[in-house]
């Protein structure tokens, strides 16, 4: 099979795992289908010959961001959310909103001049480790610096979130 | 012969590999246990009880595969196939041994080199949840899902300190290829003399990742009934015990492949040349290498058991502390300490992380009450 078969394959997996996410009923399923959709997310990745961002898109997301949508999921006692019953107004109003939206996106799409890389110039190690660690560390060094500070106040919120309060109880 | 099919037959080796090792687990870990409470163990199925995984199966397999009636079947199912797919795929990217040379060309024992190694592993380890998760959820019973909860939140707390205690080795090495870390402790330079501390945190998190004793609170009957498996029979659980075998087996290669120097051993440079620089003679080398690293691999599977069989269980709240306030400050003190070592070009740096531990722990307990000592702190005050 050659790799622009296997592309349309993996595509057509993507979007019909996408799709399921939002057309499933049971949020369990929701979750699972999102988790496969990622995973075809990072074969596409392995197709673009990136591993590094491939692994790192399974790690982060199904492996550790995904773990936590289940655990809250699994909290959630699903036999009491299973109607939920909108207004047609409220019917009305996500059908225009939504079609905007997918109408500014398409548009957006039309009018973008992306500049597609030659055949000649693509350099197969684009994707490798070594390389996006050089553009990383070396080009932007300052954005992925601010970013690790972000990271650190969100850790530190999550950790003064987590915190006992005075006078709670613990188990 | 193509060069496709001799990969094959290489990726189906290894799939064997880790199956019949992880049978073999099963029996050896009864044998272990026997020995030290100073009893036979099994020894009715065979010589030795030899038989005695083969009698398993076949009783797994006939057995009543119950599905409760309220459960969800379909993840019922997906369950412990999750657990065991995911189980098997790590090994695809561990060095068994250096190459074949067939028809003059280079032929590496793996299942695949890529240059992301490690995090493949990684990436699988983190993946492992769902297995236990989705069984947990599935089977529709309060305990099961309790079960899968702590399970779930055990494996993400110690992915953190494994993943840190990896960047150490990554850094000593400068590559994610597992095979790349594997030849740089060639010549006896094996990381476990360079990164103690490491190995002890990567080897702790393998443990508590494999939900082996002292870890092995997911599946702690004493609270739990069974933990995530409570609702399983039949082959399904057969599945879910198995995976952890073959998990034992993965995490002992990649502990031996990091920190033991996978297939080196001493004298290997010796061996080889005595066997000649011919294909017959370097392919015996390689087989030679092979042998080794199976059999590091095995003493960490001994390992596993023996700590089975010796420790009890951790409480939760100590499992807790135990990653989250030791075991991830303690490894990002070894990344910062084999970053300074790295920074002047001394290798061995990372036993003064050892000293600093040593010394605080021992000041600790000198300055505490005597009361409060022990090996086990006391329960919480409420």
């Amino acid at each position: 099979m050659s790799a622009d078969k296997i592309w349309y394959l993996l595509t057509a997996l993507t979007i019909v795992f996408a799709l399921a996410v939002i057309l499933v009923r049971n949020p369990m399923y929701s979750v699972l289908c999102l988790v496969l959709t990622f995973l075809c997310l990072s074969c596409h990745y392995i197709l673009l010959n990136a591993q590094f961002l491939a692994v790192v898109n399974l790690i982060v997301y199904a492996g550790a961001i995904m773990v936590l949508f289940l655990f809250v999921v699994m909290f959630l006692n699903l036999r009491e959310y299973k109607e939920e019953t909108k207004s047609t107004l409220q019917r009305v109003a996500a059908f225009v909103v939504g079609i905007a939206i997918l109408g500014a996106i398409v548009m957006a799409v039309r009018r973008l001049q992306y500049p597609m890389p030659s055949a000649e110039k693509f350099d197969i190690r684009t994707g490798y480790v070594e390389v996006l660690g050089e553009t990383l560390f070396l080009d932007y060094l300052l954005p992925f610096e601010l970013v690790t500070i972000l990271f650190f106040v969100a850790m530190v919120g999550a950790v003064m979130l987590g915190k006992r309060e005075k006078g709670e109880r613990h188990f | 012969m193509d060069i496709f099919w001799i990969k094959a037959i290489i990726i189906l080796v290894i799939f064997g590999l880790s199956l019949f090792v992880a049978m073999y687990s099963t029996w050896a870990e009864r044998k272990v246990a026997g020995y030290m409470q100073d009893r036979p163990g099994p020894n009715r199925a065979g010589w030795g009880g030899l038989l005695q995984p083969l009698a398993d199966a076949g009783k797994m397999f006939f057995k009543e595969d119950f599905i409760p009636a309220q459960a969800n079947k379909w993840l019922f199912i997906a369950g412990p196939c999750l657990a065991m797919l995911t189980a098997l795929l790590s090994s695809a990217v561990i060095p068994f041994g250096d190459t074949l040379r067939i028809d003059g060309q280079e032929i590496q024992v793996q299942g695949i080199e890529v240059n992301i190694g490690i995090l493949w592993v990684f990436g699988i380890v983190s993946l492992g949840v769902y297995g236990v998760m989705v069984g947990g959820w599935a089977s529709n019973n309060k305990f099961s899902l309790l079960g899968a909860i702590r399970a779930a939140s055990q494996n993400i707390s110690y992915e953190l300190a494994l993943g840190l205690s990896l960047i150490a080795v990554i850094m000593m090495t400068g590559s994610l290829s597992v095979r790349d870390i594997v030849n740089t402790q060639h010549g006896g330079g094996w990381n476990i003399l360079f990164q103690p501390l490491g190995f002890v945190i990567f080897l702790t998190c393998a443990f508590a990742e494999c939900n082996r004793t002292p870890f092995d609170l997911p599946e702690c009957e004493a609270e739990l009934i069974g933990g995530y498996h409570t609702e399983y029979s039949s082959m399904k659980l057969g599945f879910y015990l198995f995976a952890e075998y073959v998990n034992m087996f993965v995490s002992s290669c990649v502990v031996s492949a990091l920190y033991f120097g996978g297939f080196n051993y001493p004298f290997m440079d010796k061996v080889a040349e005595a066997l000649g620089n011919d294909a017959t003679g370097h392919n015996i080398a390689t087989a030679i290498g092979f042998f080794a690293f199976i059999a590091k691999a095995l003493f960490f599977v001994f390992f596993f058991m023996w700590v089975r069989w010796t420790l009890p269980r951790f409480r939760y709240d100590q499992l807790m502390n135990l990653g989250w306030k030791s075991l991830i400050p303690l490894s990002i003190l070894n990344i910062i300490v084999t970053g300074i070592g790295l920074m002047f070009n001394l290798r061995w740096f990372s036993w003064v992380a050892v000293v600093i531990i040593v010394a605080v722990v021992a000041v600790q307990a000198a300055m505490k009450p005597k009361a409060a000592r022990g090996i086990l702190e006391a329960a919480p005050v409420r």
